[in-house]
């Protein structure tokens, strides 16, 4: 929740006109990124310099996300999915059930495919995220399995789409020439509320198909 | 929705990168430290804000946990080797492929690349009114509400219940109870054995809890002993729906034998008591005798001696009668 007071306060320092509304902004913000928690805390003690225990973990982070290194401030259990979609933008990643049970929010972490709404974020320090965003490539031609949904319309309402085609990503990186059967088993882990899945299923076929040059 | 209602509370998070470290941080915070392992049961526990913990001690860096190797007597697989690890070991492939099979069993794709092998065995019971943090006898209170006859109770206990009917939901369980696998506990700078059998708790001995692990205590591998490798090990769960899902009731029986006649054998059914449940009673029924389809009935029949139902859960006795004698009668699945 702090970060939404940061973003505030922000606004706030912007646009505000007077200068006692931008410090007292600036205030608020490094109050709640930096500090409330060690002065806070109710166990005390931490505003004497102590030597942090081993394991500690600091809240700036660096997480490489699409190939690109992105320093944020993540409180230690915020998940990998509201990461993206609130404190990076990358709203691609959807947050279903936030339970580990319908795969809205599967993101590949070293080309893996994982729930991002049970991960925390402070798990993929130093290692590659790749959501739904991070799949064209730079001149904007899409990944063969965006391509196959758009052209066999994989999808009616789309929210599960993006767990669907990270998921199928990797199942295409890991066996290019899956079966219905094997893709079926593999994606096994996302619900698609329309029940699409016939389609899907297609659609990961016709990925296959492009990845060939068919 | 979900996502404003689910931010988890504040918690202190540790990292530690070594056994040592994370044991010295699990005895200095006693009970208000919480062990993390691939986090699946954790976070729902935490979004649910029905655990609080106050210290979160993350094994994720500890890389020698993960570690899965040959020992003269038999495989030491880490605690923290997740699932996907233990499904495509090849040592676990052609030695033990019924484990193999199980782990394949448990949840779905995404859960395995990330769920461990450690965590699988302590996770805690699946109750949904414990789980949504009524104050039954589990969560420290004085009643249970999936027992009286107006309960939802069709995943519940049918055996060994004493107050508490919730039941042990692992997959990987009962085959390592079946294996006569042992688990390795640090505590400090000890480090205990307890074996597969005893690490399991039902509420007789404590109803808060589902393993003999205690505050302060760190499973950091299981010890998968030689004995039945290479063996007939059959494993094969059944659930609502073929992904993702928890067992209704699961079998792990390893059978060693001598031509048609079954020296030794044993018998382990899981989501039908608080704990893997070893059927001793029928492993001495059919031990000795040759393995046919008489005698696989006679072991159905003799699994079911004792059960206690509850009002929905009857179909768990005739779930298990048919799948301890399955496991008797046909050969063994593989992932």
């Amino acid at each position: 929740m702090s970060q939404e007071i940061i973003e505030v306060a922000g606004e706030t320092a912007q646009q505000g006109v007077s200068r006692r509304g931008f410090i007292k902004g600036a205030i608020a913000a490094s109050a709640a990124v930096s500090s409330s928690n060690y002065l806070f805390r109710s166990n005390g003690g931490a505003l004497l310099a102590q030597t942090p225990a081993a394991g500690a973990v600091e809240r700036l982070i660096t997480v490489n996300v699409n190939g690109r290194s992105r320093r944020i401030d993540v409180p230690p259990m915020e998940t990998v999915a509201t990461t993206l979609r609130y404190k990076l933008g990358l709203t691609g990643t959807k947050i279903g059930c936030d339970r580990a049970e319908c795969g809205a929010c599967t993101v590949l972490v070293d080309g893996q495919p994982h729930y991002g709404c049970s991960l925390l974020t402070h798990s993929v320090r130093g290692r590659e995220v790749t959501t739904i965003e991070g799949l064209e490539s730079e001149d904007g031609t899409l990944h063969p399995m965006q391509q196959a949904v758009l052209e066999e319309q994989g999808f009616q309402c789309a929210f599960c789409m993006s767990g669907f085609i990270m998921n199928s990503v990797a199942l295409l990186n890991d066996n290019p020439n899956p079966s219905r059967k094997q893709a079926a088993e593999w994606l096994s882990g996302n619900l698609c509320r329309c029940a699409d899945y016939d389609k899907i299923l297609t659609s990961v076929q016709r990925a296959a198909e492009i990845t060939r040059g068919a | 929705m979900a996502v404003i209602r689910d931010v988890i509370p504040q918690l202190e998070l540790f990292q530690p990168s070594s056994t040592e470290d994370a044991v010295a941080l699990l005895a200095e915070h006693g009970s208000d430290a919480w062990v993390y392992a691939g986090g699946l049961d954790t976070l729902d526990w935490f979004k649910d804000r029905v655990k609080r913990p106050r210290v979160v001690v993350d094994l994720g860096a500890i890389e020698s946990l993960r570690e899965i190797r040959s020992t003269p007597d038999g495989l030491e697989i880490g605690a923290m080797a997740k699932l996907i690890d233990v499904v495509n070991h090849s040592e676990i492939q052609s030695q033990f492929p019924a484990l193999a099979f199980a782990a394949k069993s448990a949840a779905s794709p995404q859960i395995r690349n990330q769920g461990t092998i450690g965590g699988n065995i302590s996770q805690d019971t699946r109750c949904w009114y414990y789980r949504d943090g009524w104050t039954c006898y589990r969560a420290g209170g004085n009643i249970c509400y999936a027992s009286p006859p107006t309960a939802m109770n069709r995943e519940h206990c049918i055996l060994g219940a004493s107050r508490c009917v919730a039941v042990n939901p692992s997959d990987t369980a009962p085959v390592l109870v079946a294996l006569g696998a042992s688990m390795v506990v640090r505590r400090g700078r000890s480090e205990r054995v307890v074996p597969a059998e005893e690490f399991f708790v039902g509420p007789e001995i404590d109803i808060e809890r589902m393993t003999v692990l205690e505050p302060g205590d760190l499973l950091t591998s299981i010890r998968v002993p030689s004995t039945w490798a290479g063996t007939r090990v059959y494993f094969e769960k059944v659930r609502d729906r073929d992904t993702w899902d928890f067992p209704l009731v699961n079998v792990a029986t390893a059978i060693r034998q001598d031509g048609d006649t079954i020296q030794d054998l044993r018998v382990v059914v899981n989501g039908v008591a608080p704990t893997p449940v070893r059927l001793t009673a029928v492993e001495n029924a059919i031990r000795g005798q040759a393995r046919n389809e008489d005698t696989a009935t006679r072991a159905g029949d003799a699994a079911i001696q004792g059960v206690a139902p509850l009002t929905h859960n009857g179909f768990k006795v005739n779930l298990m009668r048919n799948l301890v004698k399955r496991s008797i009668r046909d050969e063994p699945m593989t992932a």
